[in-house]
């Protein structure tokens, strides 16, 4: 059991809190930076995945699970990046200025999309931004002269300062390095008083506008943040993918990043990350389960079925998601034999409706 | 000129009346429960689909078709209700909105794997055949023509059972405020999980009705997507507001594929419910919501 004992507020914002933190997070990315001498290529072009969706991941949970605005449109941000880089790149942009000019631009879209979130709440803000999914969608199938259409659009491997990024190991240390600096930023960013103030309007928003919070000014800006890091994942997952087209940006690919953020754990930046894990692996998992199950079941209705199955068990059985299963777990063993059934029980609220009464 | 308008207004009236069919059920279960049911268009392809088996492959009448998909959805909506929806009462809304969207992966996946549905597309047979109805130049067909006189006749239906029936009451009573209404002796989790059910009912007759002109298939359920619009547009919560909703955006999507370029006419709904949302964040009829701490 480790006691944590504090002399000094400086301590309370530490990025780490104590040597077992650095031990093991150190660890974590000596691995990770070992990975590609230590697995086979078709399990790294899945860490590729994982870190795309990690950053993807991290930027939805700063904006529902610490600022408590629903978006069920992030999968717009997402080809707003890549399309951005696709057609940046075809110009003959370097790679850093068209990251950057995906990631301003998805900012830009998400101010913009912030815009009418001030005034709607919950299930509203939920289908506004659900709207604007479907309607991006359809503005990219049908300008074609500069998406291409339904026919989609091709990329070439990255140059970065003249080196090309051909080989997977190279793009993996980019995706690798691209979410680390991400975590830290995000990590940065909720010590920070704006951060802080995030997490105030998801608690309360009267309660933080009364602290002084300026809700509609902090609320923007958690969807740019949100939408720049779902763009900068965007030019990522273009390259990744090699062609991208519409259908890979529709409502379900919205709602599958939603179930990241709600598998890995609302309210925690480790959950984004588990999230993304899962999310990948799923398919995999699906498709080896599928040798002992009968031939006649066809894949996409398993896929969907047990896709259902585990959100809604994770709902149900862990509403903290996959970091909070850790946590108890870690809990358990750290006061163990003192662990209670109702450390963690979740308050329920009932009739706290929006509605008038 | 006019009559080419009539045509277009009237078939966007009977799409319309199928958008507030869906609309209805979300607003049934949001009324009572505060939940927004994604699954919504995946109960009306169920229904579609047992109204389906009944009539193409047991060979029911019609009407036998109807009441069977009905029934069978009810006990559905109630099943969905107790084992997923009253585990999660009490959280925020936006866990149980998630719990239906993956209640709706389930229903998509199972239909795709039960033997004789699978993922083929059927078509529905319905007992008003090819005649059509000539009116002030336009050109109406029975099958649209019964789905709007159906409609109708559901609304009405529904009217009289929250105005008068008793169980109808209890629902209202329990929408407006729980508490109050389980201190009134009104067994509050018993009637929410009939409120599902008579959700579900409704979204099945909202699938009999789409099936002739859509036909059936397991992903016909996105069509539930374009009734969210309606909903929101009429004012969640609001059941006349549902059904007038569902109307403009069938009318104004019908319009918009004909008058405006290619395109428009899938993305007409969404423009619409943003504009509204924009300039009333409650939509139409959508009651004033004012936060207390």
């Amino acid at each position: 059991m480790r006691f944590i004992f504090k002399t000094d507020y400086a301590q309370d914002i530490r990025l780490f809190q104590h040597g077992g933190q650095v031990f093991w997070y150190g660890l974590l990315l000596v691995l990770l930076l070992a990975a590609p001498y230590l697995v086979s290529g078709y399990v790294l072009s899945q860490l590729h995945f994982i870190c795309i969706y990690s950053i993807v991941g991290l930027g939805l949970m700063l904006l529902v699970g610490y600022t408590g605005q629903i978006s069920l449109g992030h999968a717009a941000f997402l080809a707003v990046g890549a399309y951005t880089e696709a057609l940046l790149q075809g110009a003959g942009v370097p790679f850093v200025i068209s990251l950057t000019c995906a990631a301003l631009f998805s900012a830009v879209v998400g101010v913009i999309v912030g815009l009418p979130a001030l005034r709607l709440k919950g299930i509203y803000l939920a289908i506004a931004t659900f709207a604007f999914n479907v309607i991006v969608e359809e503005i990219i199938t049908r300008w074609e002269s500069v998406t291409g259409g339904n026919s989609g659009k091709l990329l070439k491997a990255i140059e970065l300062f003249g080196y090309r990024l051909a080989s997977q190991e190279s793009f993996y240390y980019l995706c690798l390095a691209l979410t680390v600096l991400s975590c830290l930023a995000l990590i940065n960013l909720l010590r920070s008083p704006t951060g802080r103030a995030f997490v105030a309007i998801r608690d309360s928003e009267v309660s933080a506008s009364c602290m002084g919070i300026n809700l509609a000014y902090y609320k923007t800006v958690s969807f740019a943040i949100s939408a720049a890091l779902t763009g900068v994942g965007g030019a990522l997952y273009a390259h990744k993918v090699g062609f991208i087209s519409p259908e890979q940006f529709t409502l379900i690919q919205s709602i599958e990043l939603v179930t990241i953020v709600i598998i890995g754990g609302v309210g925690s930046l480790h959950g984004a990350v588990l999230g993304a894990a899962f999310i990948i692996m799923l398919p995999q998992a699906i498709s080896i389960a599928k040798g002992w199950l009968p031939d006649t079941l066809p894949q996409a209705g398993l896929q969907s079925v047990v896709f259902g199955l585990i959100l809604v068990a994770f709902i149900i059985f862990e509403p903290y998601g996959l970091y909070g299963r850790w946590l108890k777990i870690r809990t358990y063993f750290d006061v163990f034999p003192f662990y209670r059934r109702g450390t963690f029980r979740r308050q329920r609220s009932y009739l706290r409706s929006e509605r008038l009464r | 000129m006019f009559s080419q308008f009539l045509q277009l207004f009237l078939a966007g009236v009977a799409q319309g009346c199928v958008y507030a069919l869906v609309a209805l059920g979300f607003v049934l279960i949001y009324k009572a429960t505060e939940t927004v049911n994604f699954a919504q268009g995946d109960l009306m392809m169920l229904g579609a689909f047992f109204g389906l088996t009944a009539s193409a492959i047991l060979g029911w009448p019609y009407w036998a078709a109807i009441l069977f998909a009905i029934v069978v959805m009810a006990v559905v909506g109630m099943l969905i209700e107790r084992i997923v929806i009253r585990p999660v009462l009490g959280y925020p809304t936006f866990t149980v909105v998630m719990i239906t969207i993956g209640v709706g992966y389930i229903l998509r996946g199972v239909v795709t794997m039960v033997p004789g549905w699978g993922t083929e597309t059927y078509s529905l047979k319905t007992p008003f055949g090819d005649a059509v109805l000539r009116f002030g130049g336009a050109v109406l067909a029975m099958e649209q023509l019964a789905t709007i006189a159906l409609t109708a006749a559901l609304c009405l239906v529904l009217y009289l059972f929250f105005r008068f029936a008793k169980l109808g009451v209890a629902m209202q009573a329990t929408s407006q405020n729980q508490l109050a209404a389980y201190y009134m002796g009104i067994p509050v989790q018993r009637v929410n999980m009939l409120i599902w059910g008579l959700a579900a009912a409704v979204a099945a007759f909202g699938g009999i009705l789409l099936a002739p002109v859509a036909f059936v298939h397991s992903n016909m359920g996105f069509i539930g997507l374009k009734a969210f619009p309606a909903a929101v547009v009429g004012g969640f919560g609001s059941v006349p507001g549902a059904v007038v909703g569902g109307l403009i955006i069938g009318v104004v999507e019908a319009l918009a594929g004909f008058y405006l370029p290619e395109g428009f006419k899938d993305i007409a709904a969404y423009v619409v419910v943003l504009v509204v949302l924009l300039f009333m964040p409650s939509g139409i009829f959508g009651e004033t919501a004012r936060k207390k701490v």
